[in-house]
């Protein structure tokens, strides 16, 4: 992985002190609330309901094991000894003390990390695909891009105050798994007909309250142009995104407002002044930063471990969590691993310092000392032999984060919601909790297979709800907490946004809504089709009439 | 008298910045002596008469924009952008535009809600005035508040104040 130089360690260390003397300022009264919440916001640092709860950066997703020990000692020393994963690959601590978060900056910066841009109206925290380098349908490797991509962001003079945040997403494989068609900019990697590298670039795709699905402006910028494409597309944005309305301020507001075909013209009348200009990249830097992410020593290995094979044969348990969450790698006798999250005794995408050290335990021992955070809030190791899979098994189950359920339906993706966020209208975790309780059995699960459940607690959407299979986000009504459901979204090639499927519920149905969804697709799928497919062909009504019931639907449609 | 950070350093300054009430609209020409910012409206409404004027300059707010002032630029000593709120984000590219694309050689000023912890985006958007609100800061906070031009001492990326990126700039060891 990358590791910084002495001019990237410095910005990183002049960063600590420049958020040290504005902390300063602002408990001595020398920067006012409204002053200091943008300084604060793009260190990742919020005010909510019980502390201040601190974002910190995990550039496109990648740990190593010394940096995951420091998120250890950060949660025993300035928590409450556990982090959270969150949707964008970051992690985030729920109970800092506000004076103390330079002292936590500063502990970041001695391993590489920080909290930079980890909020705000700026650029975010890039995202991309947690399995790069070791999938088998990659075409080419994220990874040295987002890097390069990272510090031409990082503290960009001219879009750290956009109408709104901006993420960007980049994909380098046949299938997406970094959500690139919801992103104010996605990025494709491919290569022309002539071999040469480029990228696909999609614009205006977003959540929020207004979800929708990226549309291409380009359908190849070769790699040497791709800041400057950037940086005419984010230039566009800065001077003609809306200002007025919170809520119409992303970039997808503006591209259809002037269509995309308009926004595209505006785009490249602009980049035809940086094109070729001193941002234009070189084959040195591109080297350079692709020299940190090369192929590590693999062992040559046999394609099937016999000894993995009769483990698998000879343990039920073992073999059920080697179904879901062992993945093929792209090196015979190798496997990718994810290390759920998704214990139904506690809220999605956390995990406690002693767990922190063991993982990061596991990455020495087992997968070249690295770790991998995923949008879904789960954990990685890349790199595990087939033949550690067993010990590896053994020790992850011990301290339960051997759920075997990756892919399933309680695999849930979920904010933080009412319980700790500020901006939730209602409660995310307990659901989520109360779901898991209910499909607690995992032959029942594996028997529904496939299928993504996304909580969110508002609508801005951190839980992905718009592209869950299944849906669920908060509502608030008069006060009280309502949830409402949609079905048919999804995420990666074929992403689509779900639509809703009538009347919200109480906290204490949603278990049964769920039951209700489940026995509908159990009853309609037709051979082995998983439950998007099932939706897709099958249109809401037979979900509907199976949740509300007939009486409802007669009912509805009448007053319609 | 106002105090201004230029190139660097505080400064007196006295220019005024003219700003139309709802009475007086941009026909209406009545300028104080000494240097004045007057508004884009003004100014194009009497550009003629105000071409070449010692100690001219015109301001726009976040909302203007500078490719109005394209063919004009040889004639304006001075341009202040107004940032209406500190987040209001849209000046720091009117700024590069102006030193970029129509190699603007005059003074570019910050006005308006201008603090301490944008002084280093603004200097490299190509600010080279910055002019907090009068009272916004003590003499001695301003002197102070100079060493958030310094913020950061080697940025990454290409702008007005440094205009290759650390790529170009040196050699980075793999």
């Amino acid at each position: 992985m990358y590791r910084y130089d002495p001019y990237d360690q410095k910005i990183v260390d002049e960063r600590v002190a420049q958020f040290r003397d504005q902390t300063r300022r602002y408990l001595a009264g020398e920067l006012t609330d409204d002053e200091f919440r943008p300084l604060r916001l793009q260190n990742g640092l919020y005010i909510q309901r019980h502390a201040p709860m601190l974002r910190i950066a995990v550039p496109y997703g990648l740990l190593s094991s010394t940096q995951v020990r420091k998120l250890a000692h950060i949660a025993r020393s300035y928590d409450k000894g556990y982090a959270h994963i969150t949707t964008r690959q970051n992690v985030q601590f729920n109970w800092p003390e506000l004076k103390m978060v330079p002292e936590i900056l500063g502990e970041l910066a001695q391993v590489q990390m920080h909290a930079i841009q980890t909020s705000g109206a700026c650029i975010r925290n890039i995202t991309s695909d947690p399995f790069a380098g070791v999938a088998g349908d990659e075409y080419i490797d994220p990874r040295p891009w987002c890097e390069v991509l990272r510090q031409w962001s990082t503290f960009h003079p001219e879009f750290a105050f956009l109408p709104r945040k901006f993420k960007i997403a980049v994909n380098g494989a046949e299938q997406d798994r970094a959500v690139i068609q919801c992103h104010d900019i996605g990025l494709e990697l491919k290569r022309n007909a002539a071999g040469e590298i480029g990228f696909r670039v999609l614009v205006g795709g977003g959540m929020g309250r207004t979800p929708i699905i990226g549309e291409e402006i380009n359908a190849f910028v070769p790699w040497q142009h791709i800041i400057t494409y950037n940086e005419a597309i984010l230039r566009v944005y800065n001077r003609y995104g809306r200002r007025d309305n919170l809520y119409k301020a992303r970039i997808k507001i503006l591209v259809k407002a002037l269509g995309v075909a308009e926004f595209k013209r505006q785009v490249e009348e602009e980049w035809a002044f940086g094109k070729d200009g001193a941002n234009t990249l070189t084959e040195a830097e591109v080297a350079r930063v692709a020299a940190h992410f090369t192929t590590p020593v693999y062992e040559t290995l046999a394609g099937e471990d016999a000894g993995y094979a009769s483990q698998r044969a000879a343990n039920t348990a073992f073999a059920a969590w080697a179904r879901r969450n062992v993945l093929a790698h792209k090196v015979p006798g190798y496997a990718i691993v994810v290390l759920s999250l998704k214990n139904p005794a506690t809220a999605p995408g956390d995990i406690t310092a002693e767990q922190l050290d063991l993982v990061a335990e596991w990455a020495d021992a087992y997968s070249f000392g690295e770790v991998r955070a995923t949008h879904e809030q789960n954990l990685v190791l890349a790199d595990v032999k087939q033949a550690d899979l067993f010990a590896l098994w053994e020790k992850a189950r011990a301290t339960g984060l051997a759920t075997p359920t990756f892919g399933l339906l309680t695999d849930i993706i979920c904010c933080p919601g009412g319980d700790f966020c500020a901006l939730a209208n209602a409660k995310s975790i307990p659901i989520a909790n109360a779901i898991q309780a209910r499909f607690d059995d995992l032959d029942y699960l594996y028997d529904i297979g496939d299928i993504e459940l996304n909580i969110s607690g508002c609508m801005n959407s951190c839980g992905h709800h718009h592209v869950g299979h299944i849906g669920i986000l908060g509502v608030d009504k008069n006060g009280e907490e309502w949830y409402q459901v949609s079905l048919g979204g999804s995420q990666g090639n074929d992403t689509s946004i779900g639509k809703v499927i009538g009347r919200s519920f109480a906290a204490a149905e949603m278990p049964d809504v769920i039951s209700k969804i489940i026995d509908v697709y159990r009853a309609q799928r037709q051979d082995g089709e998983r439950f998007i497919d099932t939706v897709r062909r099958t249109g809401l009504d037979p979900f509907k009439l199976g949740v509300y019931g007939e009486a409802a639907i007669i009912e509805r449609k009448q007053h319609a | 008298m106002p105090k201004l950070i230029k190139n660097g350093r505080v400064i007196d300054d006295a220019a005024e910045i003219l700003v139309l009430d709802e009475v007086q609209g941009p026909e209406a020409l009545s300028l104080p002596d000494g240097p004045v910012f007057v508004p884009l409206a003004v100014w194009q409404a009497h550009k003629g008469a105000l071409s070449g004027r010692a100690g001219l300059g015109v301001w726009l707010d976040s909302s203007e924009s500078v490719d109005d002032l394209e063919g004009d630029l040889d004639s304006i000593g001075a341009i202040a952008l107004n940032f209406p709120k500190f987040t209001d984000g849209r000046a720091y590219s009117s700024a590069a535009l102006l030193r970029s694309r129509y190699a603007y050689t005059g003074e570019i000023r910050a006005i308006g809600d201008v603090l301490r912890d944008q002084f280093f985006f603004m200097q490299r958007c190509g600010f080279d005035a910055i002019q907090p609100k009068a009272g916004k800061y003590s003499d001695a906070q301003l002197e102070e508040a100079l060493a958030s031009l310094k913020d950061f001492s080697t940025p990454y990326q290409a702008a007005i104040d440094q205009p290759e990126p650390l790529f170009r700039r040196t050699q980075r060891a793999a």
